[in-house]
């Protein structure tokens, strides 16, 4: 079943919260999880709400993003979208990950520096 | 280098590969001898290589290995004849601490901040700093991001991760800012906090990295908003001597299950409070039945009250459960008990006894399971001694009484509740009203409010409608507030000047205001209470706005109510008290 991912961003990283993020990225896959193509939404203020929006406009299936407050993250999953949390890393290692049907919340993809 | 007590500790366990240092300027820093008074002060950072547990262990490593995971374990040499564990160091201290490398990832956070997040170390370790932390300054008002220039003039870096040397600024280096904002953790919950950096540095002054302390804000705030708001029971909200009272009585008097009597002037808040010790009493999940039935007439009110049985009258084709009855289980607020005709006063006397309402009609009484709240603006104990109240019916009620003073006696709850007014209709109207200019506010202060807080809250909203700005001025009050204080101060100049008030006066003679003076004057009264003279000039004002309400409406009370922005029981009870009917 196609499915649509919705990332908000900073940089190329999975931005370090869902309502500070002032960009998104949303990846569109095929039934097989291929991916089809990839857009980027600039938002004018970052805002959760308008994530929100976007996701149910954009008729995401998941959101893939680190740190969300629980009133979006319920709202997310009350409208029957997948919220995959905590999530920490580089958004295309995450995308790659969920293709793979190996992405959990919680997953830190950074490669760790050691001192 | 290398003399020093932390430096022998450090040679003795054999650690390499890292050392934070406290409070260390650099050798050629015009402050190198206070350097050299502290050489033997200073104490070291070291990393213990991982292994067989160290004999200098001052924990146990179950803790501590499993959070740190199979990571080197920082130890602090130079303290003590043998390092100090730096993790168990920081697990002791109240507020969150993270040690950052200069790349602004992190290498260690104590316990509380592993609370805080709800990340351990083990997880984290090496990831930058934002994404573990997630604080609200850490993407745009991050400390470290903010280019430092040393005291050589040379610009350094930010937080991308670049390695930076501030070997220069020494002891002039900027003092740790604290910066307030909030982390979202791990457990989707948003905590507010206080977050500061200092910078770390090894022996020869060079930053080595960063210790972030974060600090949690959440009982301090609870506490500022508990004070912000006042005590409140429900929506009633206030904090003056008067208002505490009353809050403190109200918890026990919901949970009381015996009828109770409010009394208050009007736009006191006795509708909110009855409503509010409904809903704070055992009975919230049952019905809050409102009834208001001082403009029916006798056998209307008795059939809208206690209900009527089919055929009971003429019109009745069938049966009606009548508010007692709509109340079953719950709470019966009886508006304005001075108003309910003396036979209907008996039947709830009946009820107040027996527990049972006869509906018109009926044979047979029927049992009902309510709480009475009845409430009135007038004082009951005239209204007993005017005959229209039922004695024995007031002593009921009046096992549990409970007055809601008027706004004027009120003091900081003026400004208090104006705030919250306006905060609560900016809100909703989407509008950055702050607050009001000084004049305004002392405009409102000076104003007696007899309409009480209902009058306050559409002042507020009315206010908060015609401001623009973040700021209500003078102009977007209410007119009449300011035709009120001009009276008020016109016959406060009068009654200085001494006048006695002549048939010439400029005050008209129909006034109520010149009738008061006039009347004052004839009784011998003192009539140098400013109060009562500004209280008379309301009155006036309101005598005058209730005719020309009638007048442009054609003597049509209801719209005249309309008019007025009261409800038409408001508009009766007025004409009625300044003998307009």
């Amino acid at each position: 079943m196609p499915a649509t991912l919705l990332i908000p961003l900073y940089r190329d990283e999975i931005a370090p919260r869902f309502d500070l993020a002032g960009e998104a990225l949303l990846v569109h896959l095929d039934a097989d999880g291929a991916e089809l193509s990839r857009s980027s939404v600039l938002l004018a203020h970052a805002s959760s709400e308008e994530l929100c929006r976007i996701a149910l406009e954009e008729k995401v299936r998941a959101v893939i993003c680190n740190g969300i407050d629980d009133e979006f993250w319920q709202y997310l999953r009350w409208k029957r979208i997948e919220v995959i949390d905590n999530v920490m890393g580089p958004a295309d290692e995450a995308i790659a990950r969920f293709r793979a049907d190996v992405l959990r919340p919680g997953d830190i993809l950074f490669h760790r520096s050691e001192p | 280098m290398g003399n020093g007590p932390g430096r022998d500790a450090a040679s003795r366990t054999g650690e390499t590969e890292r050392r934070f240092r406290r409070d260390a300027p650099h050798p050629a820093h015009p402050l190198g001898n206070r350097h050299n008074a502290q050489q033997r002060n200073r104490c070291f950072v070291s990393i213990q290589q991982t292994g067989p547990a160290a004999p200098h262990t001052t924990r146990p490593r179950t803790g501590a290995g499993a959070r740190h995971g199979a990571s080197p374990l920082p130890h602090v040499a130079g303290l003590s004849p043998l390092p100090v564990d730096l993790a168990a160091m920081l697990d002791a201290l109240p507020v969150g601490v993270a040690l950052l490398d200069t790349d602004c990832t992190i290498r260690l956070m104590n316990r509380a901040l592993e609370t805080l997040t709800g990340f351990t170390t083990a997880e984290v370790r090496g990831i930058p700093c934002r994404h573990a932390l997630r604080a609200s300054i850490c993407l745009h008002r991050c400390p470290l991001r903010r280019p430092l220039t040393t005291a050589s003039g040379v610009t350094v870096a930010t937080a991308s991760g670049a390695h930076y040397d501030l070997a220069d600024d020494g002891e002039r280096s900027p003092t740790p800012q604290a910066q307030e904002g909030d982390i979202l953790n791990r457990h989707r919950r948003r905590i507010p906090v206080r977050m500061s950096m200092a910078p770390l540095r090894d022996a020869d002054g060079r930053v080595v990295g960063w210790l972030h302390a974060v600090e949690d804000l959440t009982l301090v705030r609870e506490l500022e908003e508990k004070t912000a708001k006042g005590e409140a029971f429900g929506p009633l909200v206030g904090r003056s001597v008067a208002m505490e009272r009353v809050f403190q009585a109200l918890p026990a008097v919901a949970q009381n299950d015996t009828p109770l009597l409010v009394t208050g002037e009007t736009g006191t808040g006795k509708d909110t409070l009855a409503e509010a010790v409904h809903k704070a009493s055992s009975r919230a999940r049952e019905p809050f039945v409102k009834a208001s039935l001082s403009s029916l007439p006798e056998f209307l009110a008795e059939s809208e009250l206690f209900g009527h049985r089919k055929g009971a009258f003429p019109g009745a084709d069938e049966n009606k459960p009548g508010r007692f009855r709509m109340a079953q289980g719950g709470t019966l607020y009886l508006t304005e008990i001075g108003d309910l005709p003396l036979s209907i006063q008996g039947r709830l006397l009946a009820f107040l006894d027996e527990g049972v309402i006869y509906p018109v009609g009926a044979t047979e009484p029927a049992s009902c399971d309510v709480r009475l709240v009845v409430a009135t603006n007038r004082d009951p104990e005239q209204l007993v001694a005017e005959g229209r109240l039922r004695e024995d019916l007031f002593r009921r009620l009046s096992a549990v009484r409970l007055h809601l003073p008027p706004l004027r006696e009120r003091g900081e709850d003026i400004e208090f509740l104006l705030n919250h007014f306006m905060g609560h209709f900016a809100a909703r109207l989407k509008k950055t009203v702050r607050g009001c200019s000084g004049k305004a506010l002392r405009t409102l202060l000076d104003y007696p409010f007899p309409g009480n807080v209902r009058e306050l809250r559409n002042i507020a909203e009315y206010a908060v409608t015609l401001c623009h700005g973040e700021t209500v001025m003078p102009a977007h009050l209410p007119a009449y507030l300011f035709q009120a204080k001009a009276e008020a101060r016109r016959a406060e100049r009068e009654r200085r000047a001494g006048r006695a008030l002549s048939p010439q006066s400029p005050l008209s003679p129909l006034s109520p205001l010149a009738d008061n003076e006039q009347s004052a004057a004839q009784q011998g009264m003192p009539g140098d209470a400013a109060e009562p003279l500004a209280r008379a000039s309301v009155s006036d004002l309101e005598r005058r706005l209730i005719a020309d309400a009638l007048h442009r409406t054609g003597n049509r009370r209801g719209e005249a109510a309309e008019l007025l922005g009261w409800g038409r029981s408001t508009l009766w009870r007025k004409m009625k008290q300044y003998g307009m009917c």
